[in-house]
């Protein structure tokens, strides 16, 4: 793939070692400012691949959107330095654990390695999609024409998790100010 | 020079998605188990993004960007989920996740 292997390699490097600092890293706002680093690092490398859309979507949704999210949350449950958890009793198993990590990994990429089946070449080469106007022309133009079906679908789902997470959130609050109205009555009297 | 082989870009994406898998069996805490998530999913996407190159199709990329919606939407839902469980149990450790135990 012609990409420049010099930059491949240093977004590459930079991405396994920040992605090995959000599991080890103690405190979960720690965990969370790595993995922003790591989507950084992805975002560089789709660049490099000719995946501009992507590559934006990927700083603002994932790096913009979603990790603020998380570190909203981090910080509204004050919940930065809960359940580090490497006491010694679960120790055996955890090495079980990175153990058949190492052997899944070494498999997949021994997969990888040996078996370069190429499947039928299309036709949006890099020349092709840079005369038709650049990645996000043609991606834009495929989605509203051949994948419009998936796309309308993502709005349902998206409805469905607008109202799945006000039913989450809201029941117990409601509980929770009942009762906060109950004790204010009683205070008062 | 200016070549990288297919195969390094995905074994490089299944390394990151078996740290994220490590992360899952190894934390208790539920929001460093959600990050993990995540980054399995960006894996993914990296190893779409690459057969997209590979292949010269569009598919890919497209596939990346619905996975994208999808993971918003979980992380939202997920994070809900979170807030629900620190109400009743004052904790984000996931062994504390045993009200059906007794």
């Amino acid at each position: 793939m012609i990409i420049s292997p010099v930059f491949f390699y240093l977004f590459a490097g930079l991405a396994i070692a920040f992605s090995l600092l959000v599991v080890i890293k103690r405190s979960a706002i720690a965990s969370a400012f790595n993995l922003v680093l790591v989507f950084f690092a992805f975002a560089g490398i789709y660049a490099m691949m000719d995946a501009h859309l992507i590559a934006a979507i990927q700083i603002i949704v994932y790096a913009g959107a979603v990790m603020v999210l998380f570190l909203f949350v981090i910080m509204l449950l004050n919940a930065d330095n809960a359940a580090f958890d490497m006491h010694p009793a679960g120790i055996g198993k955890k090495l079980v654990g990175i153990g058949f990590v190492l052997i899944m990994t070494s498999f997949f990429v021994w997969i990888f390695k040996n078996n370069s089946y190429l499947g039928s070449i299309s036709n949006f080469s890099s020349a092709n999609v840079d005369a038709a106007g650049g990645n996000t022309q043609v991606l834009s133009e495929l989605m509203f024409s051949e994948y419009i079906l998936p796309f309308e679908l993502t709005s349902v789902l998206l409805l469905a998790s607008i109202i799945g997470t006000v039913a989450i959130a809201r029941r117990k609050k409601l509980v929770e100010v009942k009762n906060g109205a109950a004790l204010k009555k009683e205070s008062a009297e | 020079m200016n070549y990288v082989q297919p195969w390094v870009i995905l074994a490089f994406s299944s390394i990151i998605f078996f740290i994220g898998f490590a992360g899952i069996l190894l934390r208790r805490n539920i929001l460093v188990i959600l990050m993990c998530i995540e980054l399995m999913l960006n894996a993914v996407n990296l190893t779409f993004v690459t057969f997209s190159k590979q292949l010269h199709h569009m598919g890919g990329q497209m596939s990346v960007f619905f996975i994208i919606t999808v993971a918003a939407a979980e992380s939202a839902i997920g994070l809900g989920l979170v807030v629900a469980m620190f109400r009743t149990l004052r904790s984000v450790d996931t062994d504390d996740i045993q009200l059906l135990r007794e």
